[in-house]
Order: C-alpha cells, then structure tokens, then sequence
C-alpha cells in the first residue's frame, strides 16, 4: 500500500484529469454554476433574459424580512422537520435495535432488505398511495368501523396529520438504516459486561448503546431533517388547503407567481438554513467517520 | 431469562408492525388498481379495466417513454464518467483530492427543491432553457455522486498488487484497466448504473421544474393527475412504477452484496 502511494503521488494531477475532468465538469455545469447563478438572481429586480431592464436589489430579502408570512412559514417547515425526525427516531430506532442485536442470518438480511426497499421506490408514488388509506371511507375508517361497536368517522387526508405520517413513512427507513449501521458496530460483550456488573437494562442503553450509536443517531437526523423542511410535494398532496409550507410557497414562486427573483432569494434562505444545521451535525458526523 | 426471550419476542412483532406500517398503503393502492369502483368503493371486484385504460392514455405513454429514454441515458453517462472518476480517485494522490471527494456530497444534500429550482433559473439564463435536455443535464448531475461513491466503495476492496503484477509481467495501462481492473470493479459498476436509473427514473422534483408541457416524466405527469383528482387510473401506473422500481432495487442488491462478498 506504500509504495502504491508514493508511485501515485508522483504520477499527481496530470494523469488524474482526464479521468476525472468530464464528470467534474458536469456537476460545475449542472449544480454548481446553478446554485451561484440563484445567488446571483436572488438579487436581482428582474429576470434580465425577460428584456426588461434590471437592477441589482437587496428588496427580495427584504421581502422576506418585512413580512411576517415567510418567517411563519420558514418556522413551521422547521417544525414539521423537527416533528418528521422525531416520530422516525420514535419509530426507526428501536426497529434498528431489533434489527442488529436480536435477528440473526438470513432473516436479518432478508428483513434489512425490506425495510431499505420502500425508500427506493417511487417517494411521490408512495405519499399517494395513504390518500387511499386516510380519506373518508377509505381503507382506515372501513377497518375501524367494521371493528368498533360505534361509528366513528376517520378522514385525516388534507390535515396536518396526513402530512407528518407520510412523511414519516417516506423517512423513517433512513434512521433504521443509519442506526443499525451504528448498533451494529457496538460489540455485544461491552453489553453483557455492563449487564453482569449488575447495570439494569434501562442503565445499559442509557450509559452504553445510546452514546455508542450517537453517531447514527445524528446522521438519520440530519438526513431526514434536510430533505423535509425543503418539501412541498407531500404537503401538497396530503395537506391540501392546510399544506401550506416554506416548500410549497418556494414553489408558488417558479410555477405559479413567476417572481423568480423572489423564488430565488427564498431557496437561498432555505439553503443557509440547511447549510448551518449540517455544519452543526458534522461534528458529531466526523467523530464517527 | 424468560425475560429476554418476552422481550425479543416483542421486538420481532414490532419489526413486523413496522413493515406493515411500510408496505400497508402501497398494498391497498395495488389493490385498488384492481378494484371495479373508481371511488375506490368495498365490496372488492375484480377488474383490470384501469390498465387497460392505460393503453389509451397517450399523454402518460409519452411521458413514460421519455422517463425511459432519460433514465438509459442517464445509466449509461454516469456509469463511464462515474467510473472513470473513481479510478482516478482510487489510483492518484494530488493537492485538492479530499475537496473534490468532499464536493460530492452538496448534489446528495442539498434538498432538491433548491438544486431544481437552481437548474431552472441557470438553464433559462444561459439558453438551455426547459425541456427533456435540460432534464437529462439534472439527472445525470444527481445521479454522478452516487455511482462514484458505490464504485469507490467497490475498489476499495481491490488489491493495487494485481496491477502491479499484471504491469510486470508486460500488459500497458489499458490493458491493465480493462483486463484486470475492470472486471473486478464490475459489480460496483453495475449496481451503481442501477442506483442512477433508480435516480433518474424516480426523479420528481428536478424534472417537474424542468419539464414543459410536452416533454415530462412519469412522475410529473401523476403528479399534475393527483392534483386533478385520483383515478383508479393513476392507481395502475403507480403500481407498475413501484412494481419495476422495488425489482431494480432487488438486482442491485443482490449485484452490490454479492459482490462485495465475492
């Protein structure tokens, strides 16, 4: 492996380029350049390719500063990310448990497999499908009312609910995922050591596999947090009139109002947000890497 | 230690509360593709009148074949720059290495309301402008970060002596890379070409801000369709959408773990 190194170290950039320049170039062209052009829109008064003469404005942050809807809006996304990340710890984190430290062999990898599967499926596709299970008379309330001896109506689609469980079903298979992958890691006799010193339960996962698996912890959060204070298409589809978010106003502003500028300056916001919670998590990130 | 055994008795039911939770809504959306009702009403009939129906819908078949065509497309760039891009990662050491690995990172990140949006407003400003091009310049961008890190994963497990010996015993660089390298990385190669149509073929939020009316993807066609109103119709599409995407997904698995065991 040394010598491997030092032969690379000589031969360097030169030969690497031509190797690496295509795909290089592609991202600087298809996501880099992107992102600084919106930098460069967002403070802009028009679009300048419209014909129309522009000017260079800070007034689409000061937009965003002077009127309290898109603070509301900007907190009720992060409220809902926080809400989303929490119910998928809830639920993801005790599934990964079982997962790395109670199956074993084949029913563990073939188990792993489902879970994963779903998430690498159609995302849209799968927030439409609980339009079915959620509405009125559909599959939840059938199968509640056929069971209970009174009648209830359940209609949860287009309320607040419907959005925070399909998001939670659309994530919650990222926190499985990146917590076993920690659990996993942790050696069982650390367990069982703190167990014959006579540690409970309770004080084991407290004291041991909680810290231990921190790391995944963090990871699932951030990976799961990111994405869903930046959606709009699952409130659109499940929250209707009351799936209003930062996502689906950011969208309102290339598809529907065409204040591009606006749209522009709003993703920026958006991705600064983003950018500080991930330096925030990278710490954490880094000692487990 | 009948405890213990209660206790991993619950956590096995749970595991199975959990898949149910995962699998439920998708199956009742396949089952209601079947079903007469187009208000997706009970009692159950059997029908298959939707994917029939299917067939006559020109609009979705247009938009399926493009989502096709964009999705081959996008496997067969990414595999080559992908791979190209990891050997010269694996095999070379130079200044900036850690940040052009780091740089791979943003496109997986980023939420892709924001790199789509982004796309739309770069694409519009130097002339690109909407439609199925822009949409393949997108897909590969998001797409590149993935194969590269399944192929680096892959080569991480390559011993750097088999090119030495091969070296010694006369092959050129090319020989080297396609005789021996190349073949050893395959499955990588393989399952990350399936990870970038799974990508591409997936894809909604990057098409739908780069699509037009007449060139679009599969998703941004159901989605325009959910926002009309449900049909049992859409129902039949996104079963065979879910059907095809959970069957690649299967392949890649079985590609990537079997190949990394080998």
């Amino acid at each position: 492996m040394a010598a491997q190194g030092a032969t690379a170290t000589r031969s360097g950039l030169r030969s690497a380029l031509p190797l690496l320049a295509p795909a290089y170039l592609w991202l600087t062209v298809a996501i880099f350049l992107p992102l600084s052009a919106m930098v460069f829109f967002s403070f802009m008064t028009e679009l300048s390719l419209s014909g129309k003469p522009w000017a260079f404005t800070l007034g689409n942050y000061a937009a965003f500063f002077s009127q309290s809807l898109y603070l509301t809006l900007l907190l009720a996304s992060l409220r809902l990310g926080l809400e989303v990340t929490l119910w998928c710890i809830v639920i993801g984190y005790p599934a990964a448990y079982v997962l790395a430290k109670v199956l074993k062999g084949r029913s563990r990898e073939a188990i792993f497999l489902l879970v994963i599967l779903p998430f690498w499926s159609n995302g849209l596709v799968r927030i439409f499908s609980w339009a079915m299970v959620l509405r009125e008379g559909g599959i939840l309330d059938t199968a509640l009312n056929a069971v209970l001896p009174f009648k209830i109506n359940i209609d949860l689609m287009y309320s607040y609910p419907a959005v925070i469980i399909g998001l939670v079903h659309s994530y919650v298979p990222y926190m499985v995922l990146t917590c076993y992958l920690t659990l996993q890691a942790i050696d069982d006799s650390l367990i069982e050591a703190g167990r014959s010193l006579g540690a409970t339960r309770l004080q084991v996962l407290k004291r041991i596999i909680i810290p231990l698996s921190m790391p995944g912890l963090v990871a699932g959060a951030a990976l799961i947090f990111v994405p869903v204070v930046g959606s709009f298409m699952e409130p659109r589809i499940l929250g209707g009139r009351t799936g209003t978010f930062y996502g689906t106003v950011i969208e309102d502003q290339f598809v529907a109002v065409f204040n591009w500028p606006l749209g522009a300056a709003l993703s920026f916001i958006l991705l600064a947000v983003v950018l500080v919670i991930l330096a925030v998590a990278s710490p954490v990130l880094r000692r487990a890497a | 230690m009948a405890t213990t055994r209660i206790l991993e008795g619950l956590g096995r039911l749970y595991i199975w509360l959990l898949l149910a939770f995962l699998y439920l809504p998708i199956i009742i959306m396949a089952l209601m593709s079947f079903n007469v009702s187009p208000f997706y009403q009970l009692p159950f009939e059997w029908t298959t009148e939707w994917y029939a129906a299917l067939w006559q819908n020109d609009q979705l078949i247009a938009a399926t074949w493009n989502s096709i065509e964009i999705a081959v497309i996008t496997t067969l760039i990414c595999t080559v720059l992908g791979s190209a891009a990891s050997l010269a990662l694996y095999r070379y050491d130079f200044r900036g290495k850690k940040f052009l690995q780091a740089l791979l990172f943003p496109p997986i990140a980023i939420p892709w309301l924001i790199t789509g949006t982004a796309m739309l407003i770069f694409f519009f400003g130097v002339g690109i402008g909407r439609g199925l091009f822009a949409i393949l310049l997108g897909h590969v961008a998001l797409a590149l970060p993935y194969v590269i890190v399944v192929v680096s994963a892959r080569l991480q497990t390559f011993a750097p002596e088999l090119e030495e010996a091969a070296r010694s015993l006369g092959a050129n660089q090319w020989q080297v890379t396609s005789r021996v390298t190349l073949p050893w990385i395959m499955p990588g190669v393989i399952a990350g070409g399936l990870f970038a149509f799974a990508v591409s073929f997936d894809q909604f939020v990057v098409s739908y801000f780069l699509s037009t009316p007449g060139q679009t993807t599969l998703p941004v066609e159901i989605y325009a369709a959910i926002r009309k109103g449900f049909t049992p119709e859409i129902n039949a599409v996104s079963t065979i959408i879910i059907v095809v995407s959970m069957a690649l997904m299967l392949l890649t698995a079985r590609f990537f773990k079997f190949g990394g065991e080998k």
